[in-house]
């Protein structure tokens, strides 16, 4: 590095991150030459206590990973132990928990505009979209008893019914939504003020997703067709035609910038309204959990043996969760990937070459969520230092503990 | 010395005070007020409108932090120099129906130096609290700094020269011959459409001279964290503060002057007494359209712009502007 270039470290704390994370820039002028990450600020332990904790009360803690995305992570850790112990779920259980799914997508998708908008100094919009997002927190509310960390999930169905009388409210607020979906457009999508913020900002081309193996609105923004309702459809979404959204369905090509991020999710939002119009117009009858007992479920579960693997599409992307379950009380291995984890490293070629004015918008067009990201921390008890691990590292320390567990 | 000049020289120094003292008032007022009807425009309740008198004295109670790495003196000099310099600026203008205290001295030319000075100290103390999102800050004040001194210079000296084209002799950057001889009454059709170019002109400056969206690039909460501002704590951020409510009213005053130096009372046939109430009364309502349309709506309506972005938009579109104001003004004074 040349002597012109300044350090500026942007974290673990700063008004642009909602959570702790450090970025360290090289910088020169006001223009950002290296950047590194440095995550590991906000390691909870989740899947340690999982592993203390019997299955259905990890649920409830699985729910908790992410504040925003509380339906994706319980949705994918039901499907990885019901494919696990080989449960069947109901159909109708099965259209309750997409329609969840899509409620909480249209929440978080709007919940991050209002954020972008604020990370571009733009606090009007911050404050429309929020006052829109209101509308399907209330509905949520009213379907499962919580504005978020909905305690909807259940092994092998959900646990509260939508009946008759929530109809007319859910499509008062789908309503609501194809309303205000055209001022959204206008805002975000044809504004001057926010075009010139976020066009041709924080680029992540094609190659880039794909080898970065970006997940979810980032990849599909770089123009990647991903999309897990899309190439493997599971519970409603077999039933429907879903495909992914690339931003060249708005504007007829695809230049993988913030702005493209920005249609891909408001372009969503549409799209998970008419995913929620056919559940509710196909709702089938039925029972909505295959075992309604939770001591004989308990029961079931503790005798089961074997692995699985559940994924949903979360609205940052894929959510995967792997179980694998050893006649216990307990689950042998627990593991829970949020789309965080893969979408973090397309932060690198994002904000290379891009100024300081950028940073916020760019690191918030991923939409992170580190809390649910951050699985590991390594420290040094006796110094308190944090370590960082190489790839030879990691694949040193994966075969040891695969042949570990292989005894 | 007479008993007379000391009299008077003692009535100025009370002045001073009082204006000095109402001056922060009623920025600090304009500021609740910008405040409340930002709130109202974005569907929010929004604080009440006492707000930034009671954050000025809860910063005037907090720590003052003087980082180490920061140059004491120049550190905690700054906010002073700022809060002097605008104050400063207050005893040139006059205040609708009221003069002002120092008429004879000052003209137009010194409040557009004053006006530079706050952002100058802001520089200064920026580049001297050591913080590498302040130096940041400093630099990008200083770019905006360079950038709208331009179209502000230009505003200013058309409309002298158009007002000495209309009357040879009289002291033309004095404020007393703008607020006299209103800009829209001496030029004809072409004229006025370039004085509608300068007004614009000046609107736009405003939001960069108080440093509030979209040109808050300096102060750029989200991504400096207050930039220029990020060390200051306590009374010195205070200062800061109070600067900005004083250059509030500072600049909507200067338009007031230059483009809206009416008054009421020959409308409602007052004299005397109830005419100078009336028109000091009026002069409030008009500082209050005038602010209304260079903070209040300019910041709830647009995005904060990247400095390059913000400088171009001075230096190359509202230069643009200026000019081609200054030609209309020309062309409408040759034909």
């Amino acid at each position: 590095m040349s002597k012109t270039t300044y350090k500026i470290p942007i974290g673990p704390i700063h008004p642009s991150l909602a959570e702790p994370m450090t970025f360290n820039f090289e910088i020169t002028g006001e223009r950002i030459e290296r950047v590194d990450l440095v995550p590991g600020d906000n390691h909870r332990g989740i899947e340690f206590m999982g592993r203390n904790r019997n299955i259905i009360q990890i649920i409830y803690l699985a729910e908790r990973i992410c504040g925003i995305c509380s339906a994706s992570h319980p949705y994918a850790f039901c499907r990885a132990v019901e494919n696990a112990a080989g449960i069947e779920v109901p159909p109708r259980a099965e259209y309750i928990r997409v329609i969840i799914a899509e409620l909480e997508r249209i929440q978080s998708h709007i919940l991050w505009a209002g954020i972008a908008a604020e990370e571009l100094g733009f606090n009007s919009v911050l404050y429309l979209s929020w006052k829109v997002r209101e509308e399907v927190l209330d509905l949520l509310e009213l379907l499962t008893g919580n504005r978020i960390n909905y305690g909807m999930f259940m092994i092998g169905g959900v646990r509260r019914d939508i009946t008759e009388e929530h109809l007319p409210r859910i499509r008062k607020t789908l309503d609501y939504y194809k309303e205000t979906y055209q001022t959204l457009e206008n805002v975000f999508l044809k504004d001057p003020s926010i075009a010139i913020r976020t066009k041709n900002v924080g680029i992540l081309t094609y190659e880039q997703a794909l080898h970065l193996a970006s997940v979810g609105p980032t990849a599909r923004a770089s123009g990647i067709k991903k999309d897990i309702r899309q190439d493997q459809p599971y519970s409603a979404y077999a039933d429907m035609d879903i495909k992914a959204i690339t931003p060249d369905f708005f504007t007829g090509e695809v230049k993988g910038d913030v702005f493209d991020r920005i249609i891909v999710r408001i372009l969503e939002v549409a799209q998970s309204v008419e995913i929620i119009e056919y559940c509710l117009d196909n709702l089938p009858e039925g029972d909505i959990v295959s075992e309604p007992k939770l001591a004989k479920l308990l029961a079931v579960l503790k005798k089961a043996k074997g692995e699985g693997v559940g994924r949903h599409e979360a609205p940052r992307g894929e959510a995967i969760h792997y179980i694998k379950l050893n006649e216990s009380e307990n689950p042998e291995v627990w593991r829970a990937r949020a789309p965080t984890y893969n979408n973090l490293m397309s932060w690198i070629p994002m904000l290379q070459g891009q100024e300081i004015a950028d940073i916020p918008i760019v690191t918030a067009s991923i939409d992170p969520c580190i809390g649910c990201m951050d699985r590991v921390t390594l420290v040094e008890s006796k110094t308190n230092q944090q370590q960082v691990l190489t790839r030879e590292d990691l694949i040193k320390l994966s075969i040891a503990k695969t042949r570990r567990m292989m005894k | 010395m007479s008993v007379s000049s000391i009299f008077i020289f003692i009535l100025k120094i009370l002045g001073t005070l009082l204006i000095a003292v109402l001056g922060v008032i009623i920025g600090l007022f304009y500021k609740g007020i910008d405040r409340k009807l930002a709130a109202l425009l974005q569907s929010r309740v929004g604080p009440p409108i006492r707000q930034p008198f009671l954050d000025f004295f809860k910063l005037m109670i907090k720590e003052n932090i003087v980082p180490k790495n920061a140059v004491p003196w120049i550190f905690n000099g700054a906010p002073v120099l700022a809060l002097v310099s605008t104050i400063t600026i207050l005893f040139y203008l006059p205040f609708g129906p009221i003069p002002a205290l120092f008429a004879n001295s000052g003209d137009l030319i010194l409040i557009v130096y004053l006006l530079a000075m706050p952002a100058v100290a802001l520089v200064t103390g920026g580049f001297s609290s050591g913080s590498s999102y302040a130096s940041i800050g400093a630099q990008r004040e200083m770019v905006l700094l360079m950038s709208y001194e331009l179209p502000l210079v230009t505003t200013v000296i058309v409309l002298g020269w158009r007002l000495n084209l209309a009357f040879p002799g009289l002291k033309v950057f004095s404020l007393a011959s703008f607020s006299t001889n209103p800009i829209w009454g001496i030029v004809g059709p072409l004229g006025f459409l370039g004085a509608i170019l300068l007004l614009f002109t000046l609107v736009i400056v405003t939001p960069a001279e108080l440093s509030v969206v979209p040109f808050d690039t300096p102060e750029a909460e989200t991504e400096l964290a207050g930039g220029v501002l990020v060390e200051y704590s306590g009374r010195n951020l205070a200062l800061f503060e109070l600067t900005n409510a004083v250059k509030m009213v500072v600049m909507g005053t200067l338009t007031i002057v230059l483009f809206f130096p009416y008054n009421i009372s020959p409308l409602l046939s007052l004299s005397g007494f109830p005419a100078y109430i009336m028109d000091i009364l009026f002069f409030f309502v008009k500082l209050f359209v005038v602010l209304f349309f260079e903070v209040t709506f300019i910041r709830v309506a647009l995005a904060r712009l990247k400095i390059d972005q913000a400088s171009s938009a001075y230096l190359i579109f509202l230069s643009v502007i200026g000019l081609i104001g200054l030609l209309f003004m020309a062309v409408d004074y040759l034909i």
